[in-house]
């Protein structure tokens, strides 16, 4: 089979352009450690969720923010038709420099939930927990909004994320 | 002689096929302005938003699947007959497969627009990918799980032609148009298992109550299983013409007919195992599954660069053979007044800026800022919108006087149409990717929040809703230029004047019997195919599947 001299040179090109994606993707991971969504989460009983039944469910809390460490909180937030609770009745509060675990479900359809503009973005798959971890470095407030369509009111569905300086903070919520 | 006096039967199931796809295309752009307008807020005054959503379904199911599969069936028809110089072996058997899909795609669609019409006693506003826990009427899978099979029949009409072809021509290798069919078709018979799974097995009887529960995180995997091959499935009809009809536009002839057999034996290998990089931010799925289909993602980056390559040296071929000169000056001696020519070449321009948003989409950290956002709907604007719908578009232009026998009226419009999309696309797309990166979601009637501005978005939010709204009633204009084209061809009269156009296809440069027999060996490629999935989708599916084939479970919730 013959190639044409510039197409075997193109084609080293796109194998190498190739690897070199597969790398950098790579070093994100591995290098810079950027967290992703996976199985951590555990799962949990869809039906309980929506029957706020939480202290059935060994992966979930009551939602709302617990302090766990220092500067560590852990958010547990159930999304479903069509609001985030918490975060859209009240703003979801942390303080500045803080490192926050959410962990994500859903009490109904799927959901998407998203930090507009940042890199905070993961789905609430009923009868799954969506664990992600985030830094918070700056003050100012965050909106969440529904990725995914999960019905009439899907456009209404949305929240948002107080961040205050460390000295204001007083308790989650 | 034109198709149609050589292969009256077959011409007249493509015009069928192309029929219904280009209807389908009708409604499926009206309703794709009619979005444009409401979600940018320039008008809102002819559908409310929650019916938005009906409206974003049918969009999608007409579109994506019945306009683009519609057009391959008719496209794949005449491709095998033409190549294989031989008609359908039976066409009680060809109208069997052709029925099916256009009964399934009707149930279905009555489902969609049951939305919309309040006499209508159906509902699906799920959306193309209908994520369980909502649930759609009954008759909205059915349809779909009728058509699917209507297009597995297809499938098997064309080998049956090639397996008769192979019977009479044992030594021949096997002719680039049929090959292509073949590697398309086995593609698709293995991406459609998940799908066809998902359907039969849990949505339907859970849609009808026999099953009460299924799992939100399996039914999505399988849907996504079939939902990346899908794109392939768009495109490899796209890929058809660029190799085998576009040089030919051009004034020359293919590069390299082997190169071109092994971009498609690619695709049958990659296409599938790759469906995670739509659920890169999906709980329940173990990180090293999804960094595998990260991986075969870029692989696939393969065949389409490779097609880059062939394509454009086709066509600077075909640009000096018409006495082009110079490094770049040749492009000036192309027909860009030729719309087959122009809107295959544009809609293959338009593709390259897709792979490069798309590279954004595989990057699975890069992803996190996008996923879900509108700058998704942007980047496949640019592939199925563009790279397939303006090729198939253009590519009518030279089909349909061969399988009426009709040349084609207007032909004005049909020269000014191509640019017309392709300047609606560029406003609508480059804003949308645009607005993505700020985070403006996908999917949404309404996309203005009291939380959220999007106020960081490059040019401001007046600013690209304007272009959305713009080039998204120009790619209506365009698809209403067309449609008046093809309707004003069909029912022209036959015989005025000498046809302008003819399907005969010169050999390629470099021809097959430069590439060893292998290529042809299906049944090779078939098993890595099926190797690699099984790879890829083995181990998580037996995990969703250990603690119970219906659990974690949800009832249905309908929308």
């Amino acid at each position: 089979m013959e190639i044409h001299k510039f197409e075997k040179l193109w084609l080293v090109a796109a194998l190498a352009l190739i690897v070199g994606f597969i790398a950098t993707v790579t070093y994100g991971a591995a290098g810079v450690g950027i967290e992703m969504v996976d199985e951590e989460g555990g799962t949990v009983d869809a039906e309980a969720i929506q029957n706020n039944e939480y202290g059935s469910q060994p992966n979930f809390k009551e939602p709302g923010v617990y302090q766990t460490g220092q500067n560590e909180y852990d958010v547990y937030v159930v999304s479903q038709q069509f609001l985030f609770k918490p975060g859209t009745t009240s703003p979801i509060t942390l303080p500045a420099g803080s490192t926050v675990t959410f962990y994500i479900t859903s009490a109904d359809v799927i959901h998407g939930f998203e930090v507009a503009g940042t890199n905070v973005n993961a789905m609430a798959v009923p009868g799954q927990v969506a664990q992600i971890t985030v830094q918070f470095d700056e003050t100012g407030q965050y909106g969440i909004v529904c990725n995914e369509y999960c019905g009439a009111g899907h456009h209404t569905m949305e929240g948002s994320i107080e961040v205050v300086p460390q000295s204001e903070y007083e308790g989650g919520q | 002689m034109a198709f149609v006096d050589d292969y009256p039967d077959a011409a007249q199931i493509v015009r069928l096929n192309f029929g219904v796809s280009f209807l389908m295309l009708f409604v499926g752009a009206l309703f794709g302005v009619i979005q444009a307008l409401h979600r940018t807020n320039v008008f809102r005054g002819f559908i409310s938003s929650t019916q938005y959503y009906t409206v974003l379904t049918g969009h999608g199911v007409f579109l994506a699947l019945f306009f683009t599969i519609f057009f391959l069936t008719g496209l794949f028809t005449w491709g095998v007959v033409n190549s294989l110089e031989r008609p359908l072996s039976s066409s009680s058997f060809t109208w069997t497969w052709f029925l099916m899909m256009a009964f399934g795609a009707l149930f279905t669609g009555v489902a969609i627009l049951g939305g919309l019409v309040p006499a209508i006693p159906f509902k699906a506003n799920v959306l193309y990918t209908f994520y369980a826990p909502m649930k759609a009427h009954p008759i909205f899978y059915a349809g779909l799980a009728i058509w699917l099979v209507g297009t597995w029949l297809a499938g098997a009409d064309w080998f049956r032609s090639f397996f008769q072809w192979r019977s009479e021509n044992s030594g021949e290798r096997i002719p680039l148009q049929t090959f292509m069919v073949m590697a398309t078709m086995l593609m698709w018979y293995l991406a459609t298992l998940g799908v066809a799974v998902e359907i039969l097995v849990f949505l339907l009887p859970w849609s009808l109550g026999i099953i009460s529960q299924v799992d939100p995180l399996l039914t999505r995997t399988l849907f996504w299983f079939f939902g990346h091959p899908v794109v392939y499935f768009w495109l490899m009809p796209a890929y058809f013409v660029w190799y085998t009809i576009l040089p030919k536009l051009a004034g020359g002839r293919l590069f390299s007919d082997p190169l071109a057999r092994v971009v498609f034996i690619l695709f049958l290998i990659l296409s599938t195992p790759v469906g995670f990089h739509h659920q890169y931010m999906d709980p329940g799925i173990p990180e090293g599954f999804k960094f595998l289909a990260m991986s075969n993602t870029m692989f696939l980056l393969l065949p389409s660069l490779l097609t880059a390559f062939t394509v454009v040296a086709s066509i600077e071929h075909g640009a000096r053979q018409r006495g082009g000169k110079g490094r770049l000056g040749w492009m000036r001696a192309l027909p860009w007044d030729n719309p087959a020519f122009a809107g295959a070449t544009l809609a293959g321009l338009m593709f390259a800026a897709g792979g490069f948003s798309g590279m954004v989409n595989a990057g699975l950290n890069l992803n996190y800022l996008v996923h879900n956002t509108l700058w998704v709907p942007g980047h496949f604007h640019l592939t199925v919108g563009t790279a397939s719908a303006l090729t198939f578009m253009a590519i009518t232009y030279w089909l349909l006087p061969q399988i009426t026998g009709k040349r084609l009226q207007f032909y004005g419009l049909a020269t000014v149409q191509p640019y017309v999309w392709f300047l609606g696309m560029t406003l609508m797309s480059n804003a949308m990717h645009r607005a993505g990166l700020a985070g403006v979601p996908r999917r949404t009637a309404e996309p203005q929040y009291q939380n959220v501005d999007f106020s960081s978005v490059i040019g401001g939010v007046a600013e690209f809703r304007m272009q959305i709204a713009v080039g998204g009633t120009l790619l209506f204009l365009g698809a209403v230029l067309f449609l008046a084209v093809v309707v004003g061809t069909m029912m022209a009269e036959r015989g005025r004047g000498q046809l302008r156009v003819n399907g005969d296809i010169k050999p390629a440069l470099s021809g097959p019997d430069d590439s060893p027999r292998i290529i042809d060996d299906f049944r090779v490629w078939t098993a890595i195919a099926v190797v690699l999935v099984v790879l890829a989708y083995g181990p998580p599916i037996v995990s969703f599947l250990s603690n119970g084939v219906f659990a974690p479970g949800s009832p249905p919730i309908p929308v």
